[in-house]
């Protein structure tokens, strides 16, 4: 999986857990649980989805990490097995 | 033979509309089975029969508007049915689209039928915004007139809330607590699991309140009017309401039941699967009148403190502030913890604080001490 199909996929699943919102306009940088308003549930389903669709479980010191779309595809791309 | 009436599914509704059938004339149903969905001004549940039998007849149609009580269909026992057989040929119910109270009416005002919108989301969950893209060739008639949904909803909210406020004497404790125990259990818990398994603090929470109000049983009461006389009637069961506003804007708290019996795993799963509904759009009547106490959390992410105001006929409500890592004083030296603040509302025709502190001081000795059971 490619750094674009990697962006996607997390685009995808933000989109899943916030139906209403618009995230292909999200920042790259932007805190999603803020941009969002995820709620900690929400955020566990989106790191929940992401583990299902790349294989990747995130654990939870990584969710800093993990809570802009930059970081998450930083964090995916390096985690992923090919 | 038994009566299907339009239940009550909150103190001030006084109506529902009928939106469809769920099951047919001849069906064999069992207690607990949807056999409807009824639209309110908190969105459309589903709701269950509370007898099992055989659907002898409707009495309603879809469509219509009738008052809490109204006998909306008619359930024969098995003794019933044999005796009058009814045609059992019917069609499989349709497989309900994915979409949110607010998303449902909103269709509903349009004239739109949910099953015919395309949904935008890749999950499949049709928005307020493919509504109202399918509705723009429609030209629905009554869209103008009709307030929207979101403002259906503030408006029942305030109707109900406005009357807590009126007929409730509130009064409020407050009392810090130290999660260092529980943050840290969580972490434990959580870090060989995968994400599906993990436990949040929202539902350490909700562990707290359902044993806090089996042990204080007086605040795990409804109060009933009773020959002119307030009353509040303890309950056997403890069925936690929880708070979960809604992305479209709204607010509903569903009941998770017996959530005193639930361990950690099991009741985050139940909170996990009462969101998600909510947001879904299919919750049920018993989830949305049974609750018996109720818990509002700001998460991680809101503010310090919030005062709930008690949502009859319960009599009490937790509110819980977003955890921030402050001072604290532990064995006489000042040290980072984890802090929540919690605030219970209580009416006072129940009880007065010294009784009501029991509850926050049990709320306290339940989350400073590992859960013992997964």
């Amino acid at each position: 999986m490619n750094r674009e199909q990697i962006r996607t996929q997390v685009l995808e699943q933000l989109a899943a857990v916030a139906p209403d919102a618009d995230v292909q306009h999200l920042a790259v940088d932007a805190d999603v649980r803020e941009a969002l308003d995820l709620d900690s549930l929400d955020f566990l389903r989106f790191v929940g989805a992401l583990h299902k669709a790349t294989g990747v479980s995130i654990p939870e010191a990584e969710y800093r990490t993990v809570c802009t779309v930059s970081g998450c595809v930083d964090y995916l791309a390096g985690h992923a097995s090919a | 033979m038994a009566d299907f009436i339009m239940p009550s599914l909150g103190s001030d509704m006084e109506a529902g509309t009928l939106v469809k059938w769920r099951r047919a004339v001849g069906d064999r149903v069992a207690r607990g089975d949807i056999l409807a969905e009824v639209e309110t001004d908190k969105g459309i549940i589903e709701v269950e029969t509370f007898v099992s039998g055989v659907i002898d007849r409707f009495v309603v149609e879809p469509g219509a508007k009738v008052p809490v009580g109204t006998v909306l269909a008619i359930i024969h026992d098995e003794a019933g049915a044999l005796i009058s057989p009814v045609p059992r040929e019917r069609a499989a119910p349709a497989a309900l689209p994915r979409a949110s109270p607010l998303t449902r009416r909103r269709a509903r005002e349009l004239g739109v039928e949910l099953a015919e919108v395309a949904p935008s989301s890749p999950d499949g969950i049709v928005s307020v915004a493919d509504v109202e893209r399918a509705a723009e060739g429609k030209k629905a008639p009554t869209a103008e007139t009709k307030p929207s949904p979101e403002r259906r909803m503030r408006r029942a909210i305030a109707a109900t809330l406005s009357r807590a406020k009126r007929e409730i004497p509130h009064f409020y404790l407050r009392h810090t607590i130290d999660l260092h125990t529980a943050t840290s259990w969580l972490e434990r818990h959580n870090v060989s699991r995968a994400p599906e398994e993990r436990v949040i603090a929202g539902a350490l929470l909700v562990r707290a309140v359902a044993r806090a109000a089996r042990a204080v049983s007086e605040l795990n009461a409804h109060m009933r009017e009773v020959d002119g006389e307030w009353e509040a009637k303890p309950l056997d069961h403890v069925h936690v309401g929880v708070a979960i506003s809604l992305r479209g804007g709204g607010l509903v708290a569903p009941a998770i039941h017996d959530a005193d019996r639930l361990g950690c795993d099991d009741l985050m799963r139940a909170l996990v699967d009462v969101t998600t509904r909510a947001r879904a759009g299919t919750l049920r009547s018993s989830e949305m009148s049974d609750a018996t106490i109720t818990l509002t959390s700001l998460g991680e992410r809101g503010v310090d403190e919030v005062v709930p105001v008690v949502f009859p006929p319960q009599v009490a409500m937790v509110g819980a502030g977003s955890v921030r890592t402050r001072p604290w004083v532990v064995d006489g030296s000042v040290v980072a913890r984890p802090l929540v603040e919690l605030t219970l509302a209580v009416d006072h025709r129940v009880t007065d604080g010294h009784r009501a502190s029991r509850f926050l001081l049990e709320m306290e000795k339940l989350l400073v001490t590992a859960p013992e059971e997964p």
